[in-house]
């Protein structure tokens, strides 16, 4: 691990304000992904900012009827919390599928967003990487491929977000706030919060330098069924091939967002419009212009059979 | 050509020792001199609770709180597996809940309260996880051990306190005291020997579980 200063920060104009000072420097909080990539040499910030004593750590109700979750909220409080388990039972059923007990204990909301990706020549040094080592090339293009992106992606990087939470809360319609170095607010919905990796992979995020994430605000309640299928090796602590969020009401109608088949949640509303049709029709429209690898071909026919378990889950439970 | 004498050969090892030794001076100039210099550590002061005492020390920003622990504190019970988060051998309890040690830098537990395995029992007053650990042979080499039995005491809380997890049917019931549960809760920690049956029994021995079977 590269040799790092560190400071703890108290308030988040504080934390924006050291983050302008130390250019370098990174924000810290479960630690969960960030220290891993700095003991691989991944990730080298030459000043880490302690954010744990911002007081973002609490769930409070807006005004609209909504949850605004601060952005230090562990997630396992958020999978536990009361109000998201009755209303928003998609989003602690992804939480839940999600790494390690030990791992939600400390891992954070924006800490969740902002996660890297699981590629494996993302993580080999010896290996060349757009993302890791812009120009070097990609290895996962033509190298193991399994893992990774079968739409958004680009000549340069097909690496996937590797989240859980994030699936839901794009189906959930999600907004993310954030505090600029300038002192600045901002609102960004989730579903513009991630980059397609173009030729810059290396960029994943709307936000600038400096930037804190400070919330996450759920809309009102959709009701509903919501089902969160996960398909991956392992029964548990595995990352998803590919992940299923569904929101489904009595109508027929609702929502699917799906993870662990771009750099971002995949979600078209245009897709949304196909559920009363069945999996197939969702499907179809849903990875229109798809371009997998022979090695993740199958997700493409995984997540549809994914979509329909998901399906016959909610309405299973409606009966 | 004259064969070299004994004096002439130790002339010539001693010049290409000295030609071996000249290179790495080279790449320590050229070390200085690329463009991304390595950073000096940087020290700083931290103040924790470890197993009921007050411990405060002067680390480098970059020990993490399992190093702290093993090298600093010398409570090697905690251990190092993968030092990445994806065994669960250096599981510690921090402040009542169950982390990976190794992915939590010393410097950000300021303030904390660490209980490691030497804190939930002695060898002459086990924990009656420990114990129970001991009576259903719960490990065979050993390694993961401390790191399973400090989630089991943790999990055995988090059910108490209604935390769900994935297995769990009804979002909005309290979570069931079950093996199923139990066995979710724990996959965060490996066990390369397979004690897994047998880890089972001794955390469902502790949580007054139903019983899978018959109890021979």
């Amino acid at each position: 691990m590269r040799a790092f200063g560190f400071e703890r920060a108290v308030t988040p104009a504080a934390a924006a304000a050291a983050a302008a000072r130390n250019p370098g420097a990174k924000f810290i909080a479960g630690g969960t992904n960030l220290l891993d990539l700095m003991k691989l040499e991944i990730e080298t910030p030459a000043h880490l900012i302690d954010v744990n004593a911002l007081g973002l750590d609490s769930i409070e109700s807006t005004d609209e009827g909504g949850l605004r979750i601060g952005a230090l909220v562990r997630n396992t409080d958020l999978a536990g919390d009361e109000r998201v388990r009755a209303d928003y039972p998609l989003l602690s059923r992804a939480l839940l599928a999600g790494a390690s007990g030990q791992l939600r204990n400390r891992a954070t909301t924006a800490g969740n967003l902002l996660q890297r990706t699981r590629c494996p020549y993302f993580y080999d040094t010896d290996q060349p990487c757009n993302k890791r080592l812009p120009g070097s090339g990609c290895g996962a293009r033509d190298g193991y491929s399994r893992q990774l992106a079968i739409i958004g992606h680009s000549p340069d990087c097909i690496a996937t977000h590797p989240g859980d939470m994030p699936v839901a809360m794009c189906a959930l319609d999600a907004v993310v706030e954030t505090v600029g170095a300038d002192g600045g607010t901002r609102r960004i919905a989730l579903d513009d919060f991630y980059l397609a990796p173009g030729n810059t992979p290396q960029r994943e995020t709307v936000l600038e330098a400096g930037e804190l994430i400070t919330a996450v605000v759920l809309p009102p309640p959709l009701g509903g069924r919501q089902v969160y299928r996960k398909v991956r090796d392992r029964a548990s602590y595995a990352f998803a091939l590919v992940s299923v969020a569904l929101i489904l009401q009595d109508d027929g109608s609702g929502r699917v967002a799906v993870g662990g088949v771009a750099h971002k949640p995949w979600r078209r509303t245009e897709a949304d419009a196909e559920l009363p049709r069945g999996a197939a029709a969702v499907a179809a429209r849903l990875f229109e212009g798809a371009a997998p690898t022979e090695d993740n071909r199958f997700k493409l026919s995984l997540a549809e059979r994914a979509l329909a378990a998901a399906l016959a889950d909610a309405q299973e439970a409606s009966a | 050509m004259s064969p070299l004498t004994r004096r002439e050969v130790l002339k010539a090892g001693a010049t290409s020792a000295g030609a071996v030794a000249l290179p790495s001076v080279a790449q320590a100039a050229n070390a200085a001199a690329s463009p991304a210099p390595a950073r000096p550590p940087v020290r700083q002061r931290v103040a924790l609770e470890v197993n009921g005492r007050q411990v405060e020390l002067e680390v480098d920003t970059r020990t993490t709180l399992l190093d702290l622990l093993r090298e600093e504190l010398q409570l090697t019970g905690t251990k190092k597996g993968c030092d990445h988060g994806q065994c669960g051998a250096c599981t510690t309890i921090v402040d009542g809940r169950r982390i990976n040690s190794c992915l939590s830098l010393a410097v950000m537990n300021e303030g904390a309260r660490v209980t490691t395995i030497e804190g939930l029992g002695t060898p002459g007053r086990l924990h009656p996880m420990q114990a129970a650990f001991v009576k259903h042979d719960g490990y065979q080499c050993g390694y993961c051990t401390p790191g399973q039995i400090c989630s089991a005491v943790a999990v055995l809380d988090e059910i108490r306190d209604g935390i769900p997890s994935h297995v769990t049917a009804d979002l909005t019931a309290p979570p069931a005291l079950a093996g199923d549960e139990i066995r979710e809760r724990m996959s965060g920690n490996l066990c390369r020997c397979g004690a897994y049956a047998n880890i089972l029994d001794a955390i469902e021995d502790v949580a007054g579980a139903p019983r899978r079977g018959a109890d021979a």
